[in-house]
């Protein structure tokens, strides 16, 4: 009878709990908080080993697929041809590959929100209009040319935020619009002549080409930044070893500061091989390194990854969903802007092709081969590093061997191609593996 | 196990709310005491949520005054609400899936040091608290993707408590959940009352609320329509005041079976 009551009332239709009899003893019962079924991770090497087999079958790739990517340029480039692997190609390359990666870095940030910005180009290639004009026509000083330029950028970025935020327009539409707009505004800017050369000796000129020569330096930095590294794991493990809660022991961050240590090392060496290490690398690492932990150790990072995985949850949670979203696209442009003014320093003007051709394409494929998820909620400033290495890897071996640049667009166009096959399949895989 | 007060912690006194031509909540009174669980019950469409919305601070009231702890307050902010110790847990949970277990509890009230994340010092509190609810989950640094329903569930109950709240309502806990998981949730919600928090539980489902509920509040078509204590009502009576106890498919198909059976 009481089947049929609640069927025809429509209200008891879902399957019927059968509770324990005594929900009191099972709630005692229940104290142990370890769940049986989880896998606990084994001490030492082997407990390392076995959780990166278990990462790779459930698809958390990482870094990994990039790594070998770049392995394997390398290897490519450097059996055609032995000065790829030399020092001056090597430290040109990351030279001319820091403009290309800050923009590369804003970018990280509005996917991991799940957007996209598709007017960084224009944005850089204004903002080296608007310092060209300032510094060259104007006679402004140069430091302030340069601040109002980034300025410039980031009001540019906050314009783009407030018609996604307020107005609701898709940022696709917006950063579209803006793609166009701002290039129009940038020859405006640049005015009938078309192309403003800088000073040779300025600020901006020394962007790309100043290098610190003494060999100190780099190693100075790269030693700098491995035992920063191990002193502040060594920290965190301290911390979490007095707290209570599971730590890294110690064997790990030893083995992750080599890991970290060999390459820093080997990069000061190519440096110090050739002209020293490039102020552009230095600003380059230290924005990627300041943006990290912005985005990782910071509530305001926190707030960007939960606006990437719920809009509505970071709502209820309190979180100043416009605000969030204005401030992130005012930081790509921000970036836009300074990656703007080290690619004007490297051919050391403002022209009418500033900022145009393959370099919005560049720089968002940059984030996504490095391993940020074009899906939102997923992403790190360091994917803007490696990836942009993978594309002027690719840039810099193919002038070498003096290729065409439309195979060179080709060769770029595929391997984009595959960095978004790799996210969508380790997306897939992290699904069914239930960790996505 | 019941540890009844005489002041209410929240009351409601004549509360109505008008959509446009549509009067939705008439008069209705509600009262929740300390370590109380208090089932809301009423068909679709009986006021249940626009109530809810009402305590919780999401749609005030036209009209009627809410009590907190015997003095009248105003609720017209999410905030104002969550600042009284009123907690919301809605059905569609609102948890980031990307963030962690540790990342989740926290959105919105991060602990801070000196301007950075003190991930030690959440972990170390998000693992109390989930001991403290013998709330059973892998790990706290995994994504919210890898939980079953009832464990995201859970963990959104968790993250309720994390503010200290006097009330917590839920709306419809161990909807689309299993057996077993709806089994862990009702042990929350006794877990809650041992604490001595009032427990307001929307749910449709009899069973759940016989189980765990020490009264059953009933609304139809937006007013009061009984409110009874579950261990001396029989299922049958609540279901007949939220369908209209006289005339109606219920009574109807009642007499229909009695008549058959003849």
């Amino acid at each position: 009878m009481s089947t049929n009551l609640s069927k025809s009332d429509g209200a008891g239709d879902t399957p019927q709990a059968t509770l324990p009899q005594d929900a009191q003893p099972a709630a005692e019962g229940a104290v142990t908080a370890v769940d049986p079924r989880l896998l606990v991770r084994e001490e030492g090497f082997a407990g390392y080993w076995g959780e990166f087999r278990r990462k790779m079958r459930s698809g958390e790739l990482g870094s990994l697929p990039v790594v070998v990517g770049l392995v394997i340029i390398g290897l490519v480039f450097q059996l055609q041809d032995s000065a790829f692997l030399g020092a001056e190609n090597l430290s040109n390359l990351f030279v001319t590959a820091a403009g290309t990666g800050l923009i590369a870095v804003g970018i990280v940030f509005v996917l991991i929100l799940g957007e996209i910005d598709l007017s960084v180009g224009s944005v850089s290639g204004l903002a080296a209009a608007v310092f060209a004009v300032l510094n060259v026509n104007n006679g402004m000083p140069e430091w302030l040319a340069l601040v109002l330029a980034i300025l410039s950028g980031a009001l540019v970025g906050a314009l783009h935020g407030f018609f996604f935020a307020r107005i609701g327009v898709p940022a696709f539409v917006v950063t579209l619009a803006g793609l166009l707009g701002w290039n129009g505004l940038m020859l405006e800017v640049l005015g009938s002549n078309g192309t403003i050369n800088l000073d040779d000796s300025g600020l901006v000129a020394g962007l790309t080409n100043h290098y610190f020569s003494d060999v100190a330096a780099a190693y100075g930095l790269a030693t700098l930044s491995v035992v920063a590294f191990f002193a502040l794991s060594f920290r965190d493990a301290r911390r979490r070893e007095a707290a209570g809660v599971p730590s890294r022991p110690l064997s790990e961050i030893v083995l992750r500061t080599a890991a970290i240590a060999v390459p820093a090392y080997v990069v000061a060496w190519l440096f110090n091989e050739y002209k020293g290490l490039p102020l552009a690398v230095v600003i380059f690492l230290g924005v990627v390194v300041a943006l990290d932990f912005v985005l990782r150790r910071t509530p305001y990072g926190r707030k960007v990854f939960a606006l990437g995985g719920s809009v509505e949850a970071a709502r209820r949670a309190g979180i100043n969903v416009s605000a969030i979203r204005i401030s992130v696209f005012a930081l790509s442009g921000t970036m836009a802007a300074l990656g703007g003014m080290f690619l004007a320093s490297q051919i050391n003007a403002a022209n009418q092709s500033s900022g145009a051709g393959s370099l919005l394409m560049n720089a968002i494929a940059a984030a996504v081969i490095g391993g940020t998820s074009l899906f939102g909620g997923r992403g790190k400033t360091w994917s803007a590093l490696l990836g942009v290495l993978v594309i002027q890897s690719i840039a810099s071996g193919m002038a070498l061997l003096g290729i065409a640049s439309a195979v060179q667009y080709m060769i770029t166009g595929a391997v984009l191609l595959a960095a978004v096959v790799i996210d969508s399949v380790s997306r897939k895989t992290q699904k069914t593996a239930g960790r996505a | 196990m019941m540890h009844v007060s005489a002041t209410p912690v929240l009351a409601l006194r004549g509360i109505s709310k008008r959509f446009g031509a549509v009067q939705a909540l008439t008069d209705v009174e509600l009262e929740i005491h300390p370590g109380e669980v208090v089932a809301l019950v009423g068909d679709n469409g009986a006021g249940k949520s626009t109530l809810v919305k009402t305590i919780a601070g999401v749609g005030p009231a036209d009209e009627g005054v809410i009590e907190w702890e015997g003095k009248p307050v105003t609720v017209d902010r999410p905030h104002a609400a969550q600042e009284l110790g009123i907690a919301t847990v809605y059905q569609d949970l609102a948890l980031c899936d990307n963030l962690d277990v540790v990342g989740n509890l926290f959105l919105g009230r991060e602990i801070v040091r000196a301007g950075v994340l003190d991930e030690v010092e959440m972990e170390r509190r998000a693992r109390e608290l989930l001991s403290t609810l013998s709330i059973r989950i892998p790990s706290v640094r995994i994504p919210i993707a890898s939980l079953s329903g009832g464990q995201r569930q859970t963990v959104a109950i968790a993250r309720s408590l994390l503010g200290e709240p006097k009330v917590v309502i839920l709306d419809e806990p161990t909807a689309a959940l299993g057996v077993e998981q709806t089994a862990q949730v009702l042990d929350l919600v006794e877990r809650l009352r041992e604490r001595g928090l009032g427990v307001i539980l929307i749910s449709h489902n009899m069973a759940d609320v016989k189980a765990v509920a020490d009264r059953v509040a009933v609304l139809r078509l937006g007013r009061n329509n009984g409110t009874f204590d579950v261990r001396a009502t029989s299922q049958e009576e609540i279901i007949s005041a939220i369908t209209g106890a006289t005339d109606n498919a219920v009574t109807r198909r009642k007499a229909r079976t009695a008549e058959g059976e003849k």
